[in-house]
């Protein structure tokens, strides 16, 4: 028992420091000062700072210039940054992408992807200016079409770390209405977690669009993490806290994977083959789940299973 | 007898008031109030001078004051804080006296001291008989606690009762009674019900202040001091308001239950009375009608006098029973000085209210505030106005750090101990500049404006008209 506070404080002390999974992606409009100054602080993993949709045209150039010194200038600690650049359909992605890759910016959200070869062409432009994968990708998968190329899209690119999608492009793509029950994305939410898991990368949902409807969100995060997500965005700090607790592993998720690592290193130590914990035989499926708890939650876990 | 008089101008001539003499007036009818334009007026008419205004608070309604400044009416002005055009005139050099800024506990000291002697007390009161047992909680212009007046109707020469609702005698309930009032005026209107209490006064949405209020719950529970029986006061709105919120979610998921909770009231806190998370509500104001309807209707939301919420020359005052006080800032330096008495340009917009009594009085004083507003730093080398002495303050939340005053081992201990990391206040000062740059220097006059009176009676500021 006393071994196990300890694991919790070490792992309240890691969560402090460090997320390894984009569990809440918020966006912030580029073009605002204010919020971009705040951001690193409202409780999301990760900030995606919007160029495409917050941005009118005449002001792209503001914002990114905006951007790039906020991304320079200001600290952030226990976040990451990302970009969400204007669509390939626009004059403008090369030039965010030119400008902002040496801004210390973590990864850019690539918007409209619907095929292999879109996410190639930023793939291509990213490689000439910063070669390596320093920087990474999500595509944003908002269409009919994206969503039954997405298997394809996330195999085309060893910079994505993750894949987002879009509910409501897509929705009105398919010529359907938008929810709060979310049954006009079923399909979609399924087929792009499969996906993302089949290429072994992060699924990141569709924001809960409701700002003030905050039990309707916690249903949707519920859903969503039972779907497969391993995060959500948000277009609302306030949604923030929500969506970190929904998804972040809860107490007794991360004192039984503790538990099952602890078993099957000991038996990887004592040379035994099968093991069990409260009665129940453990194997590989839920020694890789209990790795992934963890790492969920920044802690360190060198097993490997063999 | 008959203390019924039919107009403010003949209760003027009846109290006797002549050049240079103290009228007072109380602010529970906030930014909603006549009585003092009213008074002032037919003082101004009468062509007496030289008049100094004892008002426990001035507001923005009140800007017509200023012509009554330029004309020589008003020489001096006496009060626990000011903002609008008064304020403005104030800061301009207007007013021939120096102002004196007091504190919420600091007035009722001085008045029962007597260094603060009062002519004429004008007492707005949303019900009253003809003589002269009043309340708040009654009537069209209902305030809730007129806690501001208690010290005012004990101590003035001469009374004078304001009231636009004449009920029959005897007034219930009571809360001045008449054994102190000389003369009762009924008039049409003491004020506008929309300018006195505002509807429910909502926790802020802003992300920010959240921010702020989560951490400020986080560490207040670090300090232990959130356990069964804790009592509290935070400001009615922005991060410390919302920092009330949490707390509820707090005591809410442990099962505990407060003692009190003081200050300014509003509904949040009338809430937090019906569900039993307090026990008792110490009110020496409402802000909302949430607040009125409850000190009208509940036994456990207590009026009381200034002097019982904060004066440090009573035997004892409520201020000494505080767990925790949550208070803001329109700067705070590295010595942990507050001034929430001017903006960042030296223009006064403010002033302590009750900021110095509490943060004086209770364990853990808690000073929230950005780290940044738009441009500006928050946390500075040295404040403008010092109102509230670091002394007192024990902790300053930020969005972007924590900082403890160094005078409390014991709290930097118990936050390592809880996880929260905490920083050198120095330290946030740099963060803030590394952000916006180090401001230029706001340059100020030689010309001293307003003096800033201590608790206790000592000057430890004073405020310069800037250039």
């Amino acid at each position: 028992m006393q071994l196990k506070q300890e694991w919790k404080q070490q792992l309240v002390d890691t969560e402090r420091t460090c997320n390894y999974m984009r569990k809440t992606m918020l966006f912030v409009p580029g073009n605002n000062p204010a919020m971009v100054q705040n951001a690193g602080i409202l409780g999301a993993s990760t900030i995606i700072f919007d160029l495409e949709d917050a941005v009118a045209q005449d002001e792209k150039d503001a914002a990114r210039n905006l951007l790039k010194n906020a991304l320079e200038t200001i600290e952030v600690v226990n976040c990451q940054r990302t970009v969400r650049i204007n669509s390939l359909d626009t004059p403008y992605w090369e030039n965010d992408i030119l400008d902002l890759a040496s801004s210390g910016v973590d990864g850019f959200v690539v918007p409209k992807i619907e095929k292999a070869a879109d996410i190639e062409r930023v793939d291509e432009l990213l490689e000439k200016v910063l070669p390596g994968n320093e920087i990474y990708l999500i595509p944003l998968i908002e269409s009919a079409l994206g969503v039954e190329n997405v298997f394809e899209i996330l195999k085309a690119s060893k910079k994505i770390v993750a894949v987002f999608f879009g509910g409501e492009d897509y929705t009105a793509n398919i010529g359907s209405l938008r929810t709060k029950e979310g049954k006009e994305i079923f399909y979609a939410r399924n087929k792009i977690v499969n996906a993302a898991a089949a290429c072994n990368v992060e699924a990141i949902d569709t924001p809960f669009t409701d700002v003030n409807d905050l039990k309707g969100l916690e249903q949707d995060v519920i859903t969503a993490k039972s779907l497969g997500f391993s995060g959500k965005s948000a277009i609302s700090p306030n949604h923030c806290s929500i969506i970190q607790n929904g998804f972040y592993p809860t107490d007794k998720e991360i004192s039984y994977a503790k538990d099952v690592i602890e078993v099957a290193e000991k038996a990887s130590v004592e040379g035994k083959g099968v093991i069990s914990l409260y009665g129940k035989m453990i194997d590989k499926p839920i020694v890789l789940r209990a790795i992934k708890v963890l790492k969920s939650v920044g802690m360190e876990c060198d097993f490997t299973y063999e | 007898m008959n203390k019924q008089i039919p107009s403010i101008k003949e209760a003027i001539l009846k109290a006797g008031i002549k050049d240079g003499m103290t009228i007072s007036f109380h602010h529970h009818l906030r930014n909603g109030d006549y009585v003092l334009n009213n008074v002032v007026d037919e003082i101004s008419k009468l062509g007496i001078k030289d008049i100094k205004l004892a008002a426990s608070a001035i507001f923005p309604v009140h800007g017509q004051i200023v012509d009554r400044i330029m004309d020589g009416t008003i020489s001096g002005i006496d009060t626990n804080y000011m903002s609008g055009p008064v304020a403005e005139a104030v800061s301009s050099g207007l007013l021939k006296e120096v102002a004196v800024f007091r504190t919420h506990g600091g007035r009722p000291r001085a008045i029962l001291e007597r260094s603060l002697i009062i002519d004429v007390a004008f007492i707005a009161a949303p019900s009253s008989d003809c003589m002269g047992n009043i309340n708040g909680v009654r009537g069209k212009s209902a305030c809730g606690s007129l806690g501001y007046a208690f010290p005012d109707a004990t101590m003035a020469k001469k009374v004078v009762i304001v009231t636009d609702n004449m009920v029959e005698y005897p007034n219930y309930p009571i809360s001045i009674d008449e054994t102190n009032v000389d003369y009762v005026v009924a008039v049409d209107s003491i004020g506008d019900p929309s300018g006195i209490v505002s509807g429910t006064t909502s926790v802020t949405r802003d992300p920010v202040a959240h921010v702020i209020a989560r951490k400020t719950a986080d560490v207040i529970e670090a300090s232990g001091l959130l356990k069964e029986g804790i009592s509290f006061q935070t400001g009615a709105g922005g991060a410390s308001l919302a920092t009330a919120y949490y707390l509820r979610e707090k005591m809410r998921s442990k099962g505990i239950k407060g003692s009190f909770g003081m200050g300014g009231i509003t509904g949040f806190y009338v809430e937090m009375l019906e569900e039993g998370l307090l026990e008792n509500l110490i009110d020496v104001q409402c802000f909302d009608l949430e607040a009125v309807e409850s000190i009208r209707n509940n036994p456990k939301h207590l009026e009381v006098s200034s002097s019982f919420y904060a004066n440090p020359s009573a035997k004892s005052c409520a201020v000494n029973k505080l767990d925790v006080v949550v208070l803001g800032a329109t700067e705070v330096d590295v010595n942990f000085n507050v001034n929430v008495l001017t903006d960042s340009n030296g223009n006064i917009m403010g002033g302590s209210g009750g900021h110095s009594d509490t943060a004086a009085g209770a364990k853990l004083t808690i000073v929230v505030a950005n780290l940044l507003r738009s441009r500006l730093p928050i946390v500075v080398e040295e404040v403008i106005a010092k109102v509230t002495p670091g002394e007192t303050v024990d902790v300053v939340v930020t969005d972007k750090g924590v900082a403890v005053n160094p005078k409390r081992q014991d709290l930097i201990d118990l936050f390592n101990k809880a996880g929260i990391n905490v920083v050198d206040i120095k330290e946030l000062k740099n963060l803030a500049e590394s952000i916006s740059g180090k401001p230029r220097k706001i340059k100020l006059t030689e010309q001293i404006v307003a003096k800033v009176e201590y608790r206790d009676g000592e000057i430890i500021d004073y405020v310069y008209k800037p250039e």
